[in-house]
């Protein structure tokens, strides 16, 4: 039987390495792509993920299992992120929302040649990475708050109450927030929307 | 239940998080409103578009690196480990007991009863300094020398 989160970081205060490394493997997926979806920027997104697990494992003496570990994950993932954004966001305003998605792409790192094997029908690709390209602009375009919400809510499945304990708002707030933030979405990709009403 | 309290319910309903009795409510209320029931139709397009979106991977080197700062991360001491002197510590305390020691031990140094009396009875002294100096007789027994003629002092006082 898996050890609980929890469990877990007690083992790592007890000086279980190994326990530490489980932990790691658990989380660094979810906790990279939340970040790269904060950040928009791989690599960036990887240092801060980094940057996150140092700061669990340097608390790790101190550690008292008062929330669940993923709060206590997300939240410095969230504070760390949203400092990030904040320094680079004159950096951000230099770069087009229309330049090409390429490295940083969840999939941009298919070649053209893959591409071709994998999408007999390249403009049917072209127009799924069109329609992505629209979703993460969408998703980019949110204020911090209200996206770190979505991506918490939608890509981690963290219920309110614990999502509202990371944003450190009430969870009538979050609610707020998120009805907020689909609003914005609905209307931004207000094309796709009625699309898929229509089906 | 109106449709501005629906709001803070809608996601819910999206996401099969509202309790039963909330659900029923809703859907009795949806079951009346057809704008309503479009926000809700709308909200789960928004719901299946961000789910399109992929998932990275962290890069290969992501452990490697990971592993490297860990092991990079000075080991905690505990807090024990504050009682354990350090070896500079330990020389300096030691120097200073030493220092102390000696000095103490010098017995020239001390002062016994005697000297306070000698140096309570030029303290005296010390004090009168002053009329003493400004004594005018005595500043002129200083100028003469013992061999001055009498009869010196004599006219001067005359004139």
């Amino acid at each position: 039987m898996a050890r609980s989160d929890v469990q877990l970081m007690l083992d790592v205060k007890a000086g279980d390495e190994q326990s530490f490394t489980l932990l790691l493997h658990r989380y660094r997926r979810p906790l990279v792509n939340f970040l790269y979806r904060m950040v928009r920027n791989r690599e960036q997104a990887e240092d801060l993920a980094q940057e996150v697990f140092i700061r669990v494992y340097r608390a790790r003496e101190d550690y008292i299992p008062s929330a669940k570990f993923t709060t206590w994950l997300f939240r410095i993932a969230t504070n760390l992120a949203l400092n990030s954004v904040r320094d680079n966001r004159y950096h951000r305003m230099e770069i087009s929302l229309d330049a090409p998605v390429t490295v940083d792409a969840e999939d941009g790192e298919e070649k053209a040649l893959d591409v071709a094997e994998k999408h007999p029908n390249i403009e049917q690709h072209l127009v799924e990475e069109a329609r992505r390209k629209m979703i993460r602009h969408a998703i980019d375009k949110l204020p911090e708050k209200q996206r770190s919400a979505v991506l918490l809510h939608k890509y981690q499945e963290l219920d309110y109450g614990e999502i509202s304990k990371i944003l450190q708002c009430s969870e009538s707030a979050l609610k707020s927030l998120l009805f907020r933030a689909y609003e914005t979405l609905r209307v931004e990709l207000a094309p796709l929307v009625a699309q898929h009403v229509r089906q | 239940m109106s449709c501005s309290r629906m709001e803070k319910k809608i996601l819910g309903y999206v996401d099969g998080r509202l309790k039963e009795s909330e659900r029923l409510e809703m859907e009795k209320h949806l079951s009346t409103c057809a704008a309503c029931r479009m926000r809700v139709n709308e909200f789960r397009a928004v719901n299946v578009l961000l789910g399109e979106l992929p998932m990275i991977e962290p890069s290969a080197a992501f452990d490697i690196r990971m592993q490297a700062r860990v092991a990079a991360e000075p080991a905690k001491q505990s807090w024990w480990a504050w009682f354990a002197p350090s070896p500079r510590v330990v020389l300096a305390a030691s120097m200073l007991l030493l220092a102390t020691m000696w000095i103490g031990s010098r017995t020239d140094i001390r002062m016994n009863t005697v000297d306070i009396d000698k140096i309570n009875q030029n303290m005296s002294v010390l004090e009168n300094y002053d009329v003493i100096s400004e004594f005018a007789p005595l500043s002129d027994l200083s100028q003469q020398s013992p061999d001055d003629d009498p009869s010196d002092f004599n006219q001067s006082q005359q004139m």
